[in-house]
């Protein structure tokens, strides 16, 4: 089945098996591989895009539910050759050690700014609670996306 | 908070030892430039999937592959039988003992490998590996080391010739004798009887593979999920016959650790098996359930601690008698000369002449595995019976937890100390940290909080832990694995413009290397870290190392690197003294640069040296600037720490939420403390899942629950504790940097704090064990066990 | 993991979904947020042959407040509902439960009805749709429009009075004036199926006489629990700490929840009892303050 997908600004068209998972979609077909693998039941989140600006776990849809829609996966976080202050701000607050759940993380985070601009910690902690991470206890993770919320609203950068 | 404050030798622009440098690997994972295994796709590359067992214990009569090689897309389906032509049917394992690659006999655990599929398409494989049929003929499963252990048990291990019973080994250490004599004068005995429950390190990443065997030349670049390159290139050598220097390990950008990715699994020698026999690439990547299931497991060790008391509470013995449930094969990955790894550091952070540990392991039909989950060799599993036992020997004799540990403490005075078991700590100071802990959660108020709660029928606990570890493997006349010494290397070139790359034998799944260890370059050389360059995970392109786990990259890498540094300055000086026409022996060193004694102006700095390297360098010398260090630890080092966990519990519901978590950590001197705090933060995080809600475990049939991420918990960021930090400094004597390591100090101090908190708040009704994980229906059935009954806490 | 094969379809309006229902019902799966239906297929423990998509019906994402119920269109996320300002405004039960229902990703893409019409005696909305005396809306070509009190609706463990020609629209919550509800959750973590569940819904008589009451279990019988016994007892008398510990031992008593991984029966059968009381008394409160 042919699709029509845009990621990250650029469309894309693309003949699909319909049993295709969407994050195959990106990783294998588009080439993006931000966009992780890690587990078989919807549990990790570490496969997570925004669609439409909404973040979805691209392991629990398929490839042909995403036509017509547009994606962004953690390639498409900077601006302008510039990072997001979510992606500066992960590096500045230590939120990432592995950096396998880290896409995902930022853009959940990303998308919780856009919604709510000043996150309280409780929060935080509440709307990344989809994604799992095994190395950093979540503690510099909650402080990244606080920081990314406060540099956002300030218009600074994080460094 | 800290106690002490450490001003870093260095600039900020040199960024030596004890700057929070933001790591610079981050640039690329914060971009989606991370490139893990899954990430890369060689041409022509086919994929991989595996045929596993459904059940735990059975022959197998006979496996039909032809529907599955009819379908369309597939390549080859691979057996035990195709193996077994090839001499690859079975494989070593870390722990000298042997492991089915593919089953041909019998399968001994739910998971295990019995088929491959090798297609043009991963969904192709997956479906064509639902068509290969596999006969068995069940066999009575052994789920439990105590059924292992029954006379009349069906034994497992049938390959092995003259095998009678179910025994994968037996170990002692300390003097029985002595500790006889120590119970025999005891005026009290405490026991506990605890199991510490089957756990799983799966790091986010599952383990993969893509072997690529090129049929012309027979070059093997082996792409892995390894936390060890190096060694897994010997072990290839060893297995497959290969000729070693036509095998590459490349290790790229690994998803987290803990220890599952220590162990060479049959899904990489499948792989590159395949790849030999078919000559293109061959890729695996491990579903979550396999790696779950089938990979590296941790812990499930039965264990029973007796200390015996004086009248004053001073610990005069320990007495461990523990079984261990090693699953179908004994694969733990750890030093040959200890098979239970370290677990003789039970004795703990306490000072008493006499310990004897018995220890037995079983072979069940459960997945093999015994890894060090982010741990060094079995030392979680002894920090947790030392730390459970003081606490309850404190209850029984009536004295505050905290201060039973004080009157027991090994003393600052007293090292380095020489346990009954035979380590030399090298360095401690466990009452300041411990007071440190107490001080920060306001320990005093607390107690006294308690016991009004407790008029109110309110419940809360507070924990303590005070853990020693031994880490860093090791020093070579003790420590090494399949007969490789445990020594670890570092390469150091810098080349003529100043800037320089620093290659090494260990890899990095997380813990910041391509940040940290270029400090301790910056340290040593005053040449900013930011112009060094890390590599590491590729064999042809670094020197021969052991690789990451056990904490030993600091330790052993992190030395080599400082004394290779060392070694480079040394002829730095000899260039110095050249460029400046001065003697070596008048020459002074400040970070970065040579300066003639007495007149500073006559200098010059480590670039305008290393330039001389290649351009201007003394008659007689050798040019260049680079050297190497295989550095062979003359001791382990011990970090250690106090963790202070405080918990509210509901009687009603035996739900329990952590109040406060201090974590006092004590780790010789930090290299990068913004990393080694992160370090501390996972280590809580995986001890709290543990003693809460991660565990695997087994049905009377051998099924396993706990087989994916609904079964097997891992905590969110709504569960997981917030967490308070606290520093101690004392350096390691025999470090170059002072340093000790401290991937792993958290997880394996904490789980006792989280429990020993839950006791705790219910030790006034008697209770003084609950197996982990403290789940919510454990807790409140352990309450109405104990209601009414009249407790002595 | 990865599904078996299956053919796709995508209907573009409703005609043209229960066209295809009538035609292919017994051999489609109606496929919606996905969140259980698509885990099971890649674990393969469930294989349909053939998808319909209904995620691209128009006029199906509807939460509003009309002719004395609250609707709930088919295509409603779990997200929907906590930034519903309608659900805020006229229902406590649905407010309180929606945060917890699984995580918060998959509550951007699962659904309501969806949830329903799967009927996994572990999931939360039917329990809570029990509570409050919902009413399920199923469509069919020849069968036109059927409206299914939810207790004939879900009839036993995953199966529901919905026939394969039917495709549920919506789910219809009475309105209520003086009223409050809650959903308590006992779960391991986030994202973990409910250890046990209870939803209680209370209405109030001026004189603060309850004159409607809905308790339903989650987790702890074959199907989710509606406790009739415990309602009846209720209705025509007063909030009291001693009364809802009656209805709390009536509960306990009714459900019976199996041994496993997640708790004895006897501890689960505690929890009901636990949390029965507790979540009755916070319904009570919030029905005298509204």
């Amino acid at each position: 089945m042919e699709i029509n997908v845009t990621v990250n600004g650029t469309p894309h068209t693309a003949d699909v098996e319909p049993r295709m998972l969407l994050v195959d979609f990106i990783r294998s077909t588009i080439g993006l591989t931000g966009t992780h693998i890690g587990c078989d039941t919807t549990s990790c989140g570490v496969c997570t895009v925004l669609v439409d600006g909404t973040p979805m776990k691209t392991c629990t849809m398929f490839a042909v539910q995403a036509d017509g829609r547009s994606l962004t996966t953690v390639e498409g976080l900077k601006r302008n050759g510039e990072l997001h202050p979510i992606q500066a701000a992960f590096k500045e607050a230590h939120g990432l050690q592995c950096g396998f759940c880290t896409p995902a993380m930022m853009l959940v985070g990303s998308a919780l700014i856009e919604e709510n601009p000043d996150p309280s910690e409780e929060e935080v902690r509440w709307a990344i609670s989809g994604n799992l991470c095994r190395c950093t206890g979540y503690m510099n993770i909650v402080k990244a996306i606080q920081l990314a919320a406060q540099n956002s609203t300030t218009g600074g950068t994080a460094e | 908070m800290t106690t002490t404050e450490h001003a870093p030798k260095t600039s900020p622009e040199v960024c030596g030892v004890g700057h929070s440098r933001r790591r610079v690997e981050d640039d690329r994972f914060i971009q989606g430039g991370g490139n893990y295994l899954d990430d890369i796709e060689l041409s022509g590359m086919l994929h991989m999937a595996i045929v596993r067992s459904p059940l735990a214990h059975a022959e197998i009569l006979s496996i039909d592959t032809s529907q599955a090689e009819a379908v369309d897309g597939v390549v080859a389906v691979v057996t035990g039988d195709l193996l077994a032509q090839y001499d690859l049917a079975w494989m070593p394992t870390l722990s000298g003992d042997t492991q089915a690659v593919l089953a041909t006999d019998k399968v001994r655990f739910q998971g295990q490998e019995v088929a491959a599929v090798i297609a043009t398409d991963p969904y192709v494989a997956r479906d064509a590996a639902e068509l290969v049929f596999v006969d068995y003929e069940p066999l009575p499963p052994i789920v439990n080391p105590q059924q292992g252990l029954a006379p009349d048990a069906p034994i497992i291990r049938t390959d092995k010739e003259g095998k009678t019973d179910n025994i994968a080994y037996t170990w002692e250490s300390g003097d029985a004798q002595a500790t006889e004599a120590a119970f025999a004068r005891a005026a009290r005995v405490v026991t506990l009887e605890t199991h510490y429950p089957r756990s799983h390190p799966s790091p986010l990443e599952t383990c993969g593979v893509i072997a690529d065997v090129d049929p012309i030349t027979s070059q093997a670049t082996i792409y892995m999920t390894s936390q060890a390159p190096h060694a897994h290139r010997t072990v290839f050598a060893l297995v497959a016959g290969l000729p070693e220097q036509n095998i590459r390990i490349i290790s790229p950008d690994i998803g987290g650790g803990f220890g599952n990715k220590v162990p060479v699994y049959p899904g990489y020698v499948i792989a590159t098996a395949a790849s030999l026999v078919i000559g293109k690439p061959v890729k695996w990547i491990e579903t979550r359930t396999g790696n779950l299931s089938s990979t590296g497991f941790a812990r499930d060790y039965h264990m029973k601690g007796e200390l015996a008391l004086d009248a004053d509470g001073r610990i005069l013995g320990l007495r461990v008698d523990m079984t261990s449930d090693q699953g179908a094969f004994y694969a733990d990955a750890q030093p040959t000369k200890f098979r239970a790894g370290l677990f003789h550091i039970v004795t703990g952070s306490y000072d008493y002449p006499a310990a004897h540990v018995s220890a037995t392991g079983v072979y069940t039909n459960k997945a093999p595995g015994g890894v060090s989950y982010r741990c060094s060799f079995r030392v979680t599993e002894a920090s947790y019976l030392i730390e459970r036992l003081v606490q309850n020997a404190a209850y029984e004799i009536g004295m505050d937890p905290a201060e039973f540990r004080m009157l027991n403490f090994i003393r600052p005075d007293q090292f380095p100390y020489r346990s009954p078991t035979g380590f030399v700590y090298d360095s401690g100071d466990y009452e300041t940290a411990l007071r440190l802990a107490m001080d920060m959660v306001g320990y005093e108020d607390l107690r006294r909080e308690q016991e009004e709660a407790r008029r109110e029928g309110r419940l809360m606990g507070i924990g303590i832990a005070s853990f020693t570890e031994v880490v860093g493997a090791g020093p070579s006349k003790d420590y090494d694995i399949l007969g490789l010494k445990m020594f670890d290397s570092a390469e150091l070139r810098i080349h003529p413009t100043g800037k320089g790359i620093l290659k090494l034998g260990v890899k990095t799944q997380g813990q910041g290397h391509e940040t940290t260890f270029a400090q301790i370059v910056a340290e040593e050389l005053g040449i900013p870290a930011a112009d060094i360059k890390v590599v590491e995970g590729d064999t042809d392109n670094t020197p021969y190392g052991l690789g990451t786990y056990g904490s030993r990259s600091t330790p052993t890498a992190g030395a080599a690197t400082s004394v290779v540094s060392r070694k480079l300055r040394e002829k730095a000086r000899k260039i110095a003294a050249h460029l400046l026409e001065a003697s070596e022996e008048d020459l002074e060193w400040e970070v970065g640069k040579f300066f003639v004694r007495g007149s500073p102006e006559s200098s010059v700095t480590i670039q305008d040296c290393v330039f001389a390297a290649y351009t201007n360098f003394p008659e007689g010398m050798e040019g260049g600037f680079e050297d190497v260090d295989y550095y062979d630890p003359p001791n382990m080092t011990f970090p250690f720490g106090s963790y202070i966990v405080v918990v509210d519990l509901d009687p009603d519901t035996g739900v329990w939420k952590v109040r406060r978590m201090i974590a006092v950590d004590d780790c010789g001197v930090r290299i990068n403390p913004m990393i080694v705090e992160g370090q501390i933060h996972g280590g809580l995080t995986e001890g709290f899942a543990m003693s809460s809600m991660q565990w695997i475990t087994y049905d009377e049939d051998g099924n396993c629950i706990g087989s994916n991420f609904m079964d097997y918990l891992i905590p969110t960021a709504w569960e997981t504790p917030r967490f308070e930090l606290g520093e101690t400094v004392t350096p390691s004597p025999h470090h170059p940097i002072g340093a000790k390591g401290v991937g792993e100090s958290a997880t394996v101090g904490s789980p006792a704090a989280y429990v020993n908190a839950v006791i705790d708040a219910l030790a006034h009704l008697g209770v003084r064990n609950i197996d982990m994980p403290l789940l919510p229906d454990r807790v409140w059935e352990t309450i109405r066990s104990h209601s009414g009954a009249e407790g002595e806490g | 993991m990865y599904p078996r094969a299956f053919d796709y379809l995508v209907p573009r309006t409703r005609e043209e979904a229960l066209e295809v229902l009538a035609e292919r019902g017994s051999e489609v799966k109606v496929l919606a947020g996905g969140q259980s239906l698509i885990p099971m297929m890649k674990l393969r423990f469930a294989s349909p042959t053939t998808l319909v998509d209904i995620n691209r019906l128009p006029g199906l994402d509807a939460i509003d407040a009309v002719n004395g119920h609250v609707r709930i269109q088919a295509l409603v996320r779990h997200n929907d509902i906590i930034r519903s300002d309608v659900v805020r405004a006229e229902n406590h039960l649905m407010t309180s439960t929606a945060p917890w229902v699984a995580d918060p990703l998959v509550r951007n893409r699962g659904t309501v009805c969806g949830s329903v019409a799967h009927h996994d005696p572990e999931g939360d909305w039917a329990s809570v749709m029990l509570a409050l005396g919902a009413e399920v809306v199923a469509e069919s070509r020849d069968g036109g429009t059927r409206v299914i009190p939810i207790e004939d609706f879900l009839v036993d463990m995953f199966t529901t009075a919905l026939e394969p020609t039917e495709l549920l629209t919506e789910i219809r919550v009475p309105r209520y004036e003086r009223g409050g509800g809650n959903y308590q959750k006992l779960e391991r973590k986030v994202g973990d199926y409910a250890t046990v569940g209870v939803a209680t819904h209370l209405e109030l008589d001026e004189a603060g006489v309850i004159t409607k009451a809905g308790i339903a279990l989650t987790s702890v019988y074959v199907r989710n629990l509606k406790v009739t016994e415990a309602e009846a007892l209720l209705v025509g008398r007063a909030p009291s700490a001693e009364l809802f510990g009656e209805a709390a031992a009536i509960a306990a008593a009714a459900c019976d929840p199996t041994s496993d991984i997640r708790g004895s029966a006897e501890y689960k059968r505690n929890i009901v009892r636990v949390f029965t009381e507790r979540s009755l008394a916070e319904s009570a409160s919030i029905a005298q303050g509204s």
